[in-house]
């Protein structure tokens, strides 16, 4: 198969959705004639128009906001955050009304929104550019959370986030974009909610999201070289979570780590973990361990921001642990 | 009024500081990042936004400025902290992301911090208006005749922050004064195409608050206009808005393709450059002779050089230092 990098599939979900669609609008903060800073959007701009394909000035408040506005009366905006870091300057729009109108409104109102941002830390772009905030909008009810690791996921999650009637947050991992990985060319849905086992493994569940998963197939790999088989589950989707895949993971290996770029308080491996106590405490031959940031802003320099994001070490020593070896 | 010898010279020995140190730290920056581009390689890891152009504003205000007034910049503040008065070498070790920065590594070239120049910047765009007019309410408090000043790019001026910031200062009447940077571009989008007003100066009418247009290629345009402006908020008139047109010869970072700049546009203000047009004037009006003029070149060059070297011996943090300073 056609190999393409995490940023091209996002590229070709968004044309071949976009030519199909007509309703669909891409916004945001030099998404057009610079293709977006990540290169996600190039080429919109040529084929679509600047009708379709629309330069913001700074204003992430009025981008979703607008798109709240847009999606109400009929189309379906796809709008870019350039890091997750500014959301807080919009969270109104995205945390009170992008997010509850379905549900205050007694579930009248479609609002087919799709949110595109960037988390994650490794390029020294310090603490308000590096931030993985997911959990904060895995609080929210009412925003589906899209959290991809591959460009064949990324291409099928993000057309079916575009094709789903609730706002969606969509989440890229910055250090991801040149990653590549094979892709089909013909449109492709992968379902909201629904986890991957990107590794089967019979004595521990790692389950890892964004660039973590690929840390933890590491891990596996080196693992399995002293015969231990590691399980690695990535959720793919955040909220809604798939949690029967979890789970039953659980129930056939019994043990379980979970790994994120976020720090480790409050962050989703807290709800992953709380859920596996809740509903399989019966099958866990040992305590859950998470691996996680520590509980800092990001730093600036290199070798601080190296002891800020977990690594494939880390892991390997949670899993040893968690088979009291 | 004249302005002093004096002065004419500071305003031109800060100009060049800026651009000297900022010209060598995109040198340096490449050292690492080339043949294959690596953002977090050494020697100066991350995003670099440089100010190189744009020398005029940010001295021509703070020529105006004591330790104790204080200044919110931006993403892009190399200048704006040099023009305050800022050390050398503590802002290069903190390119460096060295232990002996500005914020011991931890925060980089936007995030620069100097509590006794009190100044302060950051990567979220407009975020150190409130900043600044929550200063100035402090000097009115306290019953001081500081100022604050607060640094923005045009691009910044159509976030919610700054129209907020804008009116709470006004009917507050606090001394703080609004510095728009009009460098034409808010990274690639122009600025005719994210601000329908001609110039943020008009927008100072909407709050009720002088606004002026002044050419930002000019320091003696700025330092008049700044003068009026900083003036004005000490006797405790109130703010003001100031938007400088000027340009940036840099990309928005250093690496950025900038195709979206016209052909032909940099010639064009290369021709307006603030430094040299500078220099001649100092020359041609007998303030600096050509070899006096030389000697403030190799003094700064000389500067410049001494803070790289420091930056470059300095140590790195220890890891542990991560996790320090998230409470106190
Ligand atoms: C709230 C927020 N939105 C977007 C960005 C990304 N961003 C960084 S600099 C920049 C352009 C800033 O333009 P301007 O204010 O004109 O300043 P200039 O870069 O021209 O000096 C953008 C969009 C950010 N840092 N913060």
């Amino acid at each position: 198969m056609r190999k393409l990098t995490f940023a091209q599939a996002l590229n070709e979900a968004l044309r071949q959705e976009m030519r199909r669609d007509p309703t669909i609008y891409v916004a945001g903060e030099d998404v057009g004639k610079y293709g977006g800073i990540f290169g996600v959007t190039a080429g919109l701009l040529e084929e679509f128009g600047e009708e379709r394909v629309r330069d913001t000035p700074i204003t992430e408040s009025a981008i979703i906001g607008s798109a709240v506005g847009a999606a109400a009366a009929g189309l379906r905006p796809v709008v870019e955050i350039m890091f997750i870091d500014f959301i807080g300057v919009a969270l109104d729009q995205l945390f009170n009304q992008a997010a509850k109108m379905k549900y205050m409104f007694g579930g009248k109102a479609k609002l087919p929104i799709v949110v595109r941002t960037t988390c994650g830390a490794g390029m020294c772009a310090a603490a308000q550019h590096s931030q993985s905030l997911e959990a904060w909008f895995m609080h929210i009810p009412g925003l589906k959370v899209v959290a991809p690791s591959t460009p064949y996921d990324a291409k099928g999650l993000l057309i079916s986030s575009i094709r789903d009637d609730n706002p969606v947050f969509f989440i890229e991992h910055k250090m991801l974009y040149g990653l590549e990985g094979d892709v089909p060319e013909e449109p492709y849905t992968i379902p909201l909610g629904v986890a991957d086992i990107k590794r089967e493994g019979k004595d521990v569940t790692v389950v890892a999201t964004m660039a973590m998963v690929h840390k933890a197939l590491e891990a596996a790999d080196e693992l399995a070289k002293e015969g231990i088989e590691v399980e690695v589950v990535d959720p793919r989707t955040l909220s809604p979570l798939d949690k029967e895949t979890i789970i039953n993971s659980v129930k056939k290996t019994h043990r379980l780590v979970v790994v994120h770029e976020a720090v480790k308080q409050a962050g989703p491996g807290a709800e992953i973990a709380a859920m596996v106590a809740e509903e399989a405490f019966d099958y866990l031959d040992a305590p859950i361990k998470r691996v996680a940031a520590p509980f800092t802003p990001v730093p600036f320099s290199p070798v601080l921001e190296s002891a800020y994001i977990p690594s494939k070490d880390n892991i390997i020593s949670a899993v040893r642990e968690v088979l009291g070896k | 009024m004249p302005v002093e010898r004096e002065k004419l010279v500071e305003l031109y020995r800060t100009m060049l500081k800026i651009r000297l140190f900022e010209e060598r730290v995109a040198e340096i920056y490449w050292e690492g990042k080339s043949p294959v581009f690596n953002i977090a390689a050494d020697p100066i890891p991350g995003e670099m936004h440089l100010y190189i152009g744009e020398e005029a504003v940010a001295t021509g205000v703070c020529a105006h400025l004591r330790p104790d007034d204080m200044v919110a910049g931006t993403h892009r503040s190399h200048g704006h902290y040099i023009a305050k008065g800022g050390d050398l070498k503590k802002l290069m070790a903190e390119l460096f992301g060295k232990k002996t920065g500005l914020c011991q590594g931890k925060g980089g070239h936007m995030h620069l911090f100097d509590a006794g120049l009190h100044f302060g910047c950051g990567g979220i765009i407009g975020a150190g208006i409130p900043h600044a007019v929550g200063a100035a309410l402090a000097f009115k408090m306290q019953g001081k005749d500081n100022v604050a000043v607060s640094f923005i790019g045009d691009g910044a001026a159509n976030i919610g922050a700054f129209h907020e910031s804008l009116n709470l200062a006004a009917i507050w009447k606090l001394p703080v004064v609004i510095v728009v940077e009009d460098n034409l571009y808010a990274i690639s989008v122009p600025k005719s195409k994210s601000t329908a007003v001609k110039s943020n100066a008009e927008r100072a009418a909407a709050y009720g608050i002088p606004g002026v247009l002044v050419d930002g290629m000019d320091v003696m345009a700025v330092y008049e206009a700044a003068g009026e402006a900083i003036a004005r908020a000490r006797r405790g008139e109130g703010p003001s808005l100031i938007e400088c047109l000027c340009y940036r010869y840099r990309g928005h970072f250093e690496g950025d393709p900038q195709l979206y700049k016209p052909e032909g546009e940099e010639e064009e203000w290369r021709k307006k450059d603030p430094i040299p047009n500078f220099r001649a004037k100092l020359i041609r009006e007998g303030i600096l002779t050509e070899e006096e003029a030389n000697k403030i070149q190799e003094e700064v060059a000389a500067l410049v050089a001494e803070a790289e070297k420091f930056a470059r011996e300095s140590p790195w943090p220890e890891p542990e230092e991560a996790l320090k300073h998230v409470f106190l």
